[in-house]
C-alpha cells in the first residue's frame, strides 16, 4: 500500500475544535481566561482584605470605651515609636536578622556541596534530607527543641560530656543572648527558628549555585584568581540572588511567627505576639494593623538595600 | 607519527608522553608535541579526539595521568591554572554576567592587584585593540556573539599571557563573521608575536590560519606539520578523510594509477576530466569510467565514477567543465605525483 492510498479519518468538526481554533488564533484571550480566576483571588480576596486591614491603622481606639474611632489620624502609627512598642520592633528585627545570618552560614556550604560536587544519587538524598523536616508537624518540632534546649536537656547534657558546660554557662551569663537556660533565651529562639527555616534558605541558594556555569569558575582561575578570590568575585555575586530569595523566606517567616516565641525564649513580646494580643484580647485593631505594617516596611527596606548593593546584578 | 625533533629554542609548550584518562576513556593517549614560540598552532580533530583535553592540560584545568608538560621550559604538572602564564579564550566566551565589559576585561588585572586607574586604562587599550572602544560600560548580555568573542579575546590578552589558548572560539559565529575573525585573529597573532594554540574541528579554519596543524584522532596526534604538507601528503587514511576529502587507494589501485604499491590518497581536485576529443596527456594515468553520481557545488562539480576494474574515483572538476550526467562514460586523468603514499594505518 502506498502512502497516497492510505486513508486517514477526517477529524470531526465539533464545538471543542472550534473553541480551540479561536483560542489558538487569539493567544491574548487564552491568557486572559487563564489569568482572571487567580488574579481575582489574589487581587480581591488576598490583597484586598490585607489593605482593608492595614487601612485600619489610620484609625484610633477610644481609651475609655475601647471602640474604634473612625477618623483618620497618625496617632496610632506614631504609637509604634513609643519605647515599649519600638522595642518589640527592634527585638523582632534583631532575631530575624540573626536567624537569617545563621541560616545563610549553615546553608551555603551544604548548598555548595550539593550544587557542585554531589552526584545524582547523593543529590536525591540531599533533597530528601532537606525536605523531610518540613513533612513533620511544626509544633512537634518546636516542642522537640524545647526539650533539647531545656536546662536538663540533650544540648546541656552533651555540652557537659564534652567538657563544655562552663562555656555554656558563660554564654548564658551574657546579656541579651543569655538567660536562665537556653530554652528561655534569645539564643534558643534563634536556634529553633534557624532549624525551622533552614530548608527555605538551602533550596534557593542551591538553585542559584547550580546556575553558575562551571566555565566562569575556570575562566576566573585562568585569569589568575586563586580559589578564595574566585569565590568572592564570581561565585558569591552570582549566588546572591539565591541568598536574597532565601533571606526573604527566613526573614519574613521569623518576623511573622508568634508560636515559637511563646514556647521558646524570653517573656518579652515579638511582633507576631503583639499583633495576636492586640487584635484578640485587647481588641485594638488599629494598633494591630499598625504593627502589621512593620514587616512589610522592613522587607521593602531589605529588598531596596539588597538591590542597592547589587545583589540582583546577576539576574 | 612522532613529534619533530625539538627546535633549538625553548618550546612555548612541550608535551612528552602525556596521558589523560577518564575512567576507561583514553582522552589523551600518549601525546608528544612541541609548540614553537610565536607560532599559530592548530589542534584539529573530530569531537572526542582529545584536542580540547590537550588544551585544558596546558591551561591547567586537567592534570596529566602520565607524562610531562612544560611551558617555556618550566614543568607545570600540579600547577593550578592561576599559577600558569597562559590564558584561554573559551568556546562560549565565559564572560562574567555580573560585570560590565570593562570590568570583565580588567578582571585579570584586578586579581593581580593592579590599581583601578591603571587597569581601566589597560582594559580600554585592550578593547580598542579588538575594535570595541567605548563599550566598557555595557553588559555582556547586551553584546552580539561576535562582540562577546572580542571581549573574551581582550580579557585574555590584557594580562599578557605567554601562550594564548583558543577553544573553538569561532564555532558559534556565522560564516561571514567567522571569516572576518579568522583574518583578525591571524593579524593579532602576527602583531603580538605570541604563540596561539587553536583548537578546532573545522579543517578549513585550521588550514587557513595555522603555521602548523596537529591532526588528532582517538587521543593521539596522527600527523603534525604545515597545512600544505598535511593536506598534500596525508599520513594516514584518517587524515586523508578528515582533512578535506580524498580517494583512498589500496596498494594495487595506487600502482595502477602511477603511484607506489602502497596504501595511498588521491585528492579529488587533482583528477582531470578529459573532454571527449582531448588527446591523452603524457605522463598521466587515464581511466575510463562510468559516472555514478554528479553533484553541482558552485565552484566545482563532484563527479563519482566507477571504472571497469571496480575502482571508485571522486573527482572535483571546474563547474565550467562540460556537463556530464549519471550513466555517461568519461575519461579521468591522474597526473604524475597526484597519488600520495600514506605511512600508517590509523
Amino acid at each position: 500500500m502506498s502512502l497516497a492510498t492510505l486513508a486517514f479519518p477526517e477529524p470531526r468538526e465539533g464545538i471543542l475544535r472550534r473553541v480551540s481554533d479561536v483560542l489558538v488564533r487569539r493567544a491574548r484571550l487564552l491568557t486572559l481566561l487563564l489569568l482572571v480566576p487567580p488574579l481575582l483571588w489574589i487581587g480581591l480576596v488576598y490583597l484586598g482584605s490585607l489593605f482593608v486591614f492595614l487601612g485600619q491603622s489610620i484609625f484610633s481606639i477610644d481609651e475609655f470605651s475601647g471602640t474604634i474611632v473612625r477618623e483618620p489620624t497618625t496617632a496610632t502609627l506614631l504609637e509604634l515609636f513609643r519605647p515599649a512598642n519600638f522595642d518589640i520592633v527592634l527585638r523582632t528585627v534583631g532575631v530575624a536578622a540573626a536567624v537569617t545570618a545563621l541560616c545563610t552560614l549553615l546553608a551555603f556550604p551544604i548548598a555548595y556541596y550539593a550544587a557542585r560536587y554531589a552526584g545524582p544519587k547523593v543529590k536525591a538524598g540531599f533533597y530528601l534530607a532537606v525536605m523531610m523536616p518540613l513533612w513533620s508537624s511544626y509544633l512537634v518540632k518546636v516542642y522537640g527543641w524545647k526539650l533539647l534546649l531545656a536546662k536538663e536537656g540533650a544540648i546541656g547534657w552533651f555540652a557537659g560530656k564534652l567538657g563544655l558546660a562552663g562555656a555554656l554557662e558563660t554564654w548564658l551569663a551574657l546579656p541579651v543572648v543569655g538567660g536562665p537556660s537556653l530554652s528561655v533565651s534569645y539564643t534558643g529562639m534563634v536556634l529553633t527558628f534557624t532549624y525551622l527555616w533552614l530548608p527555605f534558605m538551602i533550596l534557593p541558594v542551591q538553585a542559584a549555585l547550580e546556575r553558575v556555569p562551571p566555565n566562569l569558575i575556570e575562566a576566573a582561575g585562568d585569569l589568575g584568581a586563586h580559589p578564595g578570590l574566585v569565590f568572592r568575585t564570581v561565585i558569591l555575586p552570582l549566588a546572591m540572588p539565591g541568598v536574597v530569595a532565601g533571606a526573604i523566606f527566613t526573614f519574613s517567616l521569623t518576623l511573622g511567627d508568634y508560636i515559637v516565641p511563646q514556647i521558646i525564649g524570653t517573656s518579652a513580646l515579638v511582633l507576631g505576639q503583639a499583633v495576636y494580643t492586640l487584635q484578640g484580647t485587647a481588641g485594638n485593631i488599629p494598633l494591630a494593623a499598625a504593627f502589621s505594617l512593620v514587616p512589610i516596611l522592613v522587607m521593602a527596606l531589605f529588598l531596596t538595600l539588597a538591590r542597592r548593593t547589587g545583589a540582583f546584578d546577576a539576574l | 607519527m612522532h613529534a619533530p625533533a625539538p627546535p633549538p629554542v625553548t618550546p612555548a609548550v612541550r608535551f612528552e608522553g602525556v596521558m589523560r584518562h577518564f575512567g576507561a576513556v583514553r582522552a589523551v593517549d600518549g601525546v608528544d608535541l612541541s609548540i614553537v614560540p610565536g607560532e599559530f598552532f592548530a589542534m584539529l580533530g573530530p569531537s572526542g579526539s582529545g584536542k580540547t583535553t590537550c588544551l585544558r592540560l596546558i591551561a591547567g584545568f586537567e592534570q596529566p595521568d602520565a607524562g610531562h608538560i612544560e611551558i617555556f621550559g618550566e614543568k607545570v604538572e600540579g600547577l593550578p591554572p592561576y599559577r600558569r602564564a597562559v590564558n584561554t579564550v573559551f568556546q562560549d566566551y565565559a564572560l562574567f554576567p555580573h560585570l560590565s565589559v570593562g570590568e570583565n576585561v580588567a578582571y585579570g588585572l584586578r586579581v593581580r592587584g593592579v590599581g583601578r586607574v591603571e587597569r581601566e586604562k589597560l582594559a580600554r587599550e585592550a578593547l580598542a585593540m579588538v575594535k570595541l572602544a567605548g563599550m566598557e560600560t555595557r553588559r555582556p548580555a547586551q553584546l552580539s556573539g561576535g562582540q562577546r568573542q572580542r571581549v573574551a579575546l581582550a580579557r585574555a590578552l590584557v594580562v599578557r599571557p605567554k601562550v594564548l589558548l583558543l577553544d573553538e572560539p569561532l564555532g558559534a559565529l556565522d560564516l561571514k563573521l567567522r571569516e572576518e575573525m579568522q583574518s583578525e585573529l591571524k593579524g593579532l597573532q602576527r602583531a603580538l608575536g605570541l604563540s596561539f594554540v587553536f583548537v578546532t574541528h573545522d579543517q578549513g579554519e585550521a588550514l587557513s590560519m595555522a603555521d602548523r596543524v596537529a591532526v588528532f584522532n582517538e587521543g593521539r596526534i596522527v600527523q603534525v606539520g604545515p597545512p600544505e604538507e598535511v593536506y598534500e601528503r596525508p599520513a594516514t587514511r584518517f587524515v586523508a578523510g578528515f582533512v578535506g576529502s580524498a580517494n583512498v587507494l589500496e596498494p594495487a589501485e595506487a600502482a595502477a594509477l602511477g603511484g607506489a604499491a602502497r596504501p595511498s590518497s588521491l585528492r579529488p581536485e587533482k583528477i582531470v576530466l578529459l573532454a571527449a576529443d582531448a588527446p591523452e596527456p603524457t605522463g598521466a594515468a587515464v581511466v575510463e569510467a562510468g559516472v555514478v553520481e554528479m553533484s553541482y557545488q558552485g565552484a566545482v562539480r563532484r563527479v563519482t565514477a566507477r571504472a571497469a576494474s571496480g575502482l571508485h574515483l571522486t573527482a572535483a572538476v571546474p563547474a565550467s567543465a562540460s556537463a556530464v550526467a549519471a550513466g555517461d562514460t568519461i575519461r579521468l586523468a591522474v597526473p604524475k605525483g597526484a597519488v600520495q603514499p600514506m605511512e600508517g594505518e590509523g
